[in-house]
């Protein structure tokens, strides 16, 4: 598929509408999605119309973004990979994104498939389907966003949304060899983002090139009245970082996230990465990362506590699965919750429930807050010294379908390198670096993270797009 | 973990399964929480958000997105006189 910047110069020469954009699309979507399984739904007579009328000065416009199915597009469904949502909930209202999407011309067209409510690393957890690995449709196309990766690497999509709790944007990016971005929290509004972790939760683009990300970025950033805590930070222009040069930038190798555990097919094509940001005149420094070893811990309790509050909301009173055989209203919560809601959900609100319960609130989820709090002190540290952080995103390629879903502590494990960035609500990126090879020949996507300072997504676009531009490894699977 | 009494906060009716399997991976999870233990935190202040965030309030006006009743129980699993419906609550 073309990206956004090829298809904003062919509707500019006239050699293509936006319905022919919309039309090829759900060509390949028919031909394409049966064995992907990546959209939960799309509406084309809906995106046929909204392209008939495409305002084409605008940033976007007449540009097809596809949406993570947890975001609120009016009068589309909005499953969240859920059983409690599927069938029975349509949006009765845009999301800030949304709104900010569609004043820059934007048309929202498909339905991404997920984990459940975003949580999980595989997009296993989607109660509604399976997708797949374009590149080796054995595995897993990473997640939660894994819908949002696996669209644009099948040529499903020229360009899509994802929501990054703990990485949610940037590991099913890495996996699935794309770009994807996760802003600075605060950054882009949450108001129709299905919330799963309130404090850590922040939607950004997935796409082919750093520059179509920075312009997606662009078009979604910015105050929302809707959400108290996006911020009134002034938004630079961000295509303006595209083409900058790197030269003198220093850029922190955590020394954490080289360590054990890390595949050394990764290893080495990461470090070949960085070598390359080296050739291009950045200047790596080592740095530490001291707390990196309990990131984890900190986030599954913090993520949890959270969501426990968050899923409150699913309760079968105003939408929603409910139960067909309660008694009363308690039993209709709890049947209705129990039906609708899958394992990992409902591991995780456990989870939440305990650590937020009396007696071991302050053992845990205060002890992770302030566990927290050291955290982001390694990062606010580090970037004293240094402009950009630079990484592996994920400790080995795209797994197997199958092979951890018993294990979920396996699962979050692998979360390692991308959760701090949450905690710490600091900006990063994922830019394909390169593949590794299986055993039976298939090339898997490994993904090069550059993490920026609090509100510096340029520098993670001027970095990026240096990066890509040197290299040939911007491609899709097919 | 007493996963019965924890469900119940939540509002989930686990089944048997569920609760004996919950029991075991959590716990593991929690041992693995532990380690947290072993940091010093005392004096550290604890973060609830990355960002400071202050309240916004504002007018207690109705804004130009009015979201009519009629929109706010379209995805209702019951509705009556223009109401939300659920089971009967008290006797």
């Amino acid at each position: 598929m073309p990206t956004i910047t090829e298809l904003r110069a062919s509707y500019q020469s006239g050699d293509l509408s936006p319905s022919d954009a919309i039309r090829t699309l759900a060509d390949t979507i028919e031909s394409t999605d049966r064995e992907i399984q990546a959209y939960i739904s799309y509406d084309t007579d809906a995106a046929l119309a909204e392209a008939a009328k495409a305002d084409l000065s605008l940033p976007l416009g007449g540009v097809p973004v596809a949406i993570k199915d947890v975001i609120n597009v009016k009068g589309q469904p909005c499953t969240c990979g859920s059983k409690f949502l599927d069938g029975k909930y349509t949006a009765p209202y845009d999301a800030g994104v949304i709104k900010k999407l569609r004043a820059a011309g934007a048309i929202p067209y498909g339905r991404a498939n997920m984990d459940e409510f975003a949580m999980g690393s595989s997009t296993e957890n989607s109660a509604i389907q399976t997708t797949r690995n374009p590149w080796d449709t054995s595995r897993i196309p990473g997640g939660s966003s894994g819908g949002s990766a696996a669209v644009i690497a099948a040529n499903e999509a020229i360009a899509a949304l994802g929501s990054d709790t703990g990485g949610s944007i940037r590991q099913p990016a890495a996996l699935c060899g794309c770009v994807g971005l996760k802003p600075t929290y605060g950054r882009v509004s949450r108001y129709g983002l299905v919330a799963f972790a309130s404090s850590l939760d922040q939607i950004g683009p997935m796409t082919q090139t750093v520059e179509d990300a920075a312009l997606l970025l662009q078009a979604i950033s910015g105050h929302d009245a809707h959400d108290s805590t996006c911020v009134k930070e002034a938004v630079p222009d961000f295509n303006s970082f595209v083409g900058q040069d790197i030269k003198g930038i220093k850029i922190g190798l955590p020394k954490e996230y080289f360590a054990e555990g890390l595949d050394p097919e990764v290893k080495s094509t990461v470090e070949a990465a960085i070598t390359q940001l080296e050739s291009l005149g950045a200047e790596p420094v080592e740095i530490s990362l001291p707390h990196t070893e309990y990131a984890i811990a900190t986030y599954y309790i913090i993520a949890t506590a959270e969501a426990s509050t968050n899923l409150a909301r699913f309760d079968a009173v105003r939408y929603g699965h409910r139960s067909e055989n309660a008694a009363n209203l308690i039993d209709q919560y709890r049947r209705s919750r129990e039906e609708g809601f899958g394992e990992e959900v409902k591991r995780r609100i456990i989870l939440g429930t305990y650590v937020l319960s009396s007696g071991y609130y302050d053992a845990y989820y205060l002890q992770a807050q302030k566990v927290r709090t050291l955290i982001r002190k390694d990062f606010t540290e580090a970037f004293e010294k240094v402009d950009l952080i630079a990484s592996p995103v994920t400790p080995t390629p795209a797994f197997k379908i199958g092979e951890k879903s018993d294990d979920p502590m396996a699962m979050y494990l692998a979360d390692i390198y991308t959760i701090s960035a949450n905690l710490a609500g600091i900006c990063g990126i994922s830019v394909p670096c390169g593949f590794t090879r299986t055993d039976d020949g298939k090339q898997l996507p490994v993904g090069l993270q550059l993490l920026g300072k609090p509100f510096a997504e340029g520098d993670l676009i001027k970095a990026g797009h240096a990066y890509e531009k040197s290299t040939d490894w911007q491609k899709t699977a097919s | 973990m007493d996963v019965t009494h924890i469900a119940n906060l939540a509002r989930i009716e686990l089944t048997d399964d569920e609760i004996s399997r919950f029991d075991a991976q959590l716990s593991q999870v929690l041992e693995y929480a532990e380690k947290l233990k072993e940091l010093d935190v005392s004096g550290i202040e604890p973060t609830a958000h990355a960002y400071p965030i202050f309240d916004v309030v504002r007018e207690d006006i109705a804004h130009d997105e009015n979201f009519s009743a009629a929109e706010a129980l379209s995805n209702a699993p019951a509705q009556a006189q223009n109401q939300f419906k659920v089971p009967k609550v008290m006797d």
